[in-house]
């Protein structure tokens, strides 16, 4: 029977499939870091159980690591307790740790792929919403919560309802100026938050194949922010050539056996989905949004809506509420909207290939003196990269601050927050009420789109831009 | 985990759709490594001003609606990310069950895992029983997980659907990562045949 590529992922992980009760489903790779993972080892020592597959877990401090000197202590005593929980639990429990100051320190969702550990075909799990990143590599990824995280500990197994499978497919390819953030919020605006929900997205097309791992990484990040339980795309040479020679990717005969299981991971031509969403991506333009919620979005050549003009009484007042948290009134060009800070970061937007698209557009300018703007790389290792291609000259020279990596003002957990009424361009994934910030107002954008309106001053089509 | 197989209870309406769990539970207080005390920072943003002071314009904060345990509210409630934190906080502010058209695949797994349930009922049905619980005091559910229905004792009466074995869990208030244990040797079994697939 033909199937879907999440459908063989599925079948390959079936520890038990009792009648009536969910499956059990096999987890290949547990990422933990230190918000979520607390209250689960405590949960392991109150019930005197191990850690079943240490060496299928790996943890990071990412969430509210500060992003200024590391050679400090940090300064916040509950954040640095935390880190200092995670450190504890690794050590108790024989989990390898990638501590602040390690080499490899990152965004748990950079570091992964980044270290070859997120490899096509696994099931790949995290308390973590952003896992779904992890599917750029035709993975099973997914976040779950602090109880899911202990069961996983406990059994590396977690029972799991079969999702309903989604194809959405981007035919054409991108125009110049636009990209994968630009095609992830084009399709929020297009299905909705809640569109996804109950299931696991397939990208594919045309559009989705020319994308770089960086850029199919954007792309499934924000599936959840669609609502869908994962998103997904199937392995092909761009996958192949991004993991070759990475640390824990196979190496010699190991590689080449791995190579022959990845190349089968695809749909087959004939299988069905649940649903089947189009796009045209020659028609796609940059993105931002203009409320509280990803799917509050329009092209940058447009307005933010009128209220009413909304499809339910619902929607009217929730854009209603979103216009007066955003400050915004109705039909103003939102080339038009000044911004007072910027945001270059985030598992969404702040791998290498995001820095350099970002550093090509601020190359030569300063940032608007109105505005603060900084970038923060996703990983030690992106930082480390970037500062070799001189990237980091480039955004220190025209006024952007320069930091360590971390997750920082994507959610404001650390000391990097907006101020009220402080308006963001933002490269990060939500933009809901206070997300970076209390009364902070978010707009969405991708990383190119970011650097642009740091230079303006407002949000501007980069793809008029002067490359100096 | 607490059972859950019946529940009567106050309603407090929130008539607000995609409430996400950044605004069940604000970022800073998640970096607590316990799984208690989080009801009193619940909605913080929402429920107090920034100097600290209660917002009495706030529905939660409002005299009529003190000890509600039934929160009713609008369509893909607990979207955005998957803190387990919100539940916590909900469940510890009091909350036993959420009325709501639809909710978010994580924080609804979420709810379960913590005696809290998230009751999925139409779109006009949630409409009605907002309605209900604005313009009557003390206006109260029984939430029935054993018969599958909402009911108000006037008249109203809804059925849901819910998982069997997600029901029958929270019924029993069964630790589920026992349950799985219960199958070590199915899940040897299967790292035996795998081996060498796996990192």
């Amino acid at each position: 029977m033909p199937g879907t590529l999440f459908e063989k992922l599925w079948d390959a992980h079936v520890v038990r499939q009792p009648e009536d009760q969910p499956t059990l489903l096999y987890i290949d790779l547990h990422l933990v870091h230190e918000v979520t993972s607390p209250q689960a080892f405590e949960g392991l020592r109150v019930a005197n159980r191990r850690v079943r597959r240490p060496d299928l877990t790996v943890a990071t401090a990412d969430h509210n690591v500060p992003t200024t000197d590391r050679s400090l202590p940090i300064a916040d005593p509950i954040g640095a307790k935390q880190i200092d929980t995670l450190r504890q639990n690794c050590v108790d429990f024989g989990i390898q740790l990638f501590d602040i100051n390690s080499p490899e320190q990152g965004i748990v969702h950079v570091i992964g792929p980044e270290l070859g550990l997120t490899q096509p075909g696994l099931t790949i799990v995290c308390g973590d919403s952003h896992t779904s990143t992890h599917g750029a590599f035709g993975t099973l990824a997914f976040g779950i919560g602090t109880s899911e995280v202990e069961h996983v500990l406990a059994t590396q197994c977690l029972p799991q309802n079969k999702p309903r499978t989604m194809l959405v497919e981007v035919s054409g390819a991108l125009p110049e100026g636009v990209t994968a953030k630009d095609l992830a919020l084009g399709i929020i605006g297009r299905i909705g938050t809640a569109g996804g929900t109950g299931h696991v997205i397939e990208y594919a097309g045309e559009a989705v194949r020319g994308l770089s791992m960086e850029g199919r990484m954007t792309l499934c990040n924000m599936s959840i922010e669609a609502g869908a339980r994962a998103g997904m795309i199937a392995p092909d040479e761009t996958t192949f050539a991004y993991l070759q020679g990475r640390r824990f990717a196979p190496k010699g005969a190991a590689w080449t056996e791995a190579l022959a299981y990845w190349q089968t991971l695809r749909s087959d031509s004939d299988a069905h989905f649940d649903r089947t969403i189009r796009l045209d991506a020659t028609t796609l333009e940059p993105h931002v949004t203009w409320g509280t919620s990803p799917g509050m979005v329009v092209p940058v050549t447009g307005c933010v809506p009128d209220p009413a003009a909304s499809v339910s009484d619902a929607d009217r007042r929730a854009s209603e509420r979103a216009l007066e948290y955003m400050a915004l009134t109705p039909l103003t060009k939102i080339q038009d909207i000044q911004i007072d800070r910027v945001f270059i970061g985030s598992c969404t937007n702040a791998r290498i290939e995001d820095l350099r698209a970002a550093a090509r557009v601020v190359k030569g300018y300063r940032t608007r003196s109105s505005v603060s703007a900084m970038v923060v790389p996703g990983s030690q290792a992106v930082k480390r990269a970037a500062e070799a291609e001189g990237l980091d000259r480039i955004f220190r020279d025209s006024g952007f601050e320069w930091r360590e990596a971390g997750c920082s003002m994507c959610l404001g957990m650390n000391a990097d927050i907006l101020q009220p009424g402080e308006r963001c361009a933002s490269t990060s994934n939500r933009n809901f009420e206070g997300r970076q910030g209390r009364g902070g107002r978010t707009h969405l954008v991708s990383p190119m789109m970011a650097a642009a309106a740091a230079i303006t001053g407002h949000f501007t089509d980069v793809r008029e831009w002067e490359f100096k | 985990m607490k059972p859950f197989r019946t529940h009567t209870g106050m309603v407090v309406p929130l008539d607000r759709a995609n409430v996400d769990t950044d605004q069940i539970i604000p970022k800073q207080f998640l970096k607590r490594i316990e799984r208690t005390g989080f009801g009193e920072f619940l909605f913080y943003d929402w429920r107090f001003e920034p100097s600290g002071e209660l917002k009495l314009s706030f529905g939660l904060n409002q005299p009529r609606y003190r000890g509600a345990s039934i929160l009713v509210t609008g369509k893909n409630f607990g979207c955005g990310s998957s803190r387990e934190h919100a539940p916590w906080a909900l469940a510890d502010f009091g909350f036993r069950a959420i009325i709501a058209p639809s909710f978010a695949d994580i924080f609804a797994n979420n709810c379960m895992k913590n005696g809290l349930l998230p009751v999925t009922l139409a779109e006009e049905v949630v409409a009605a029983i907002i309605e209900q619980a604005l313009s009557n005091e003390t206006y109260e559910l029984t939430v029935d997980l054993e018969a599958r229905t909402v009911t108000d004792g006037r008249g109203m009466s809804a059925g849901f659907v819910i998982d069997d074995f997600q029901r029958n869990c929270l019924i029993e208030g069964l630790d589920d990562i026992g349950l799985t244990m219960l199958h070590e040797s199915d899940i040897a079994a299967y790292e035996a045949k795998r081996a060498g697939r796996i990192l």
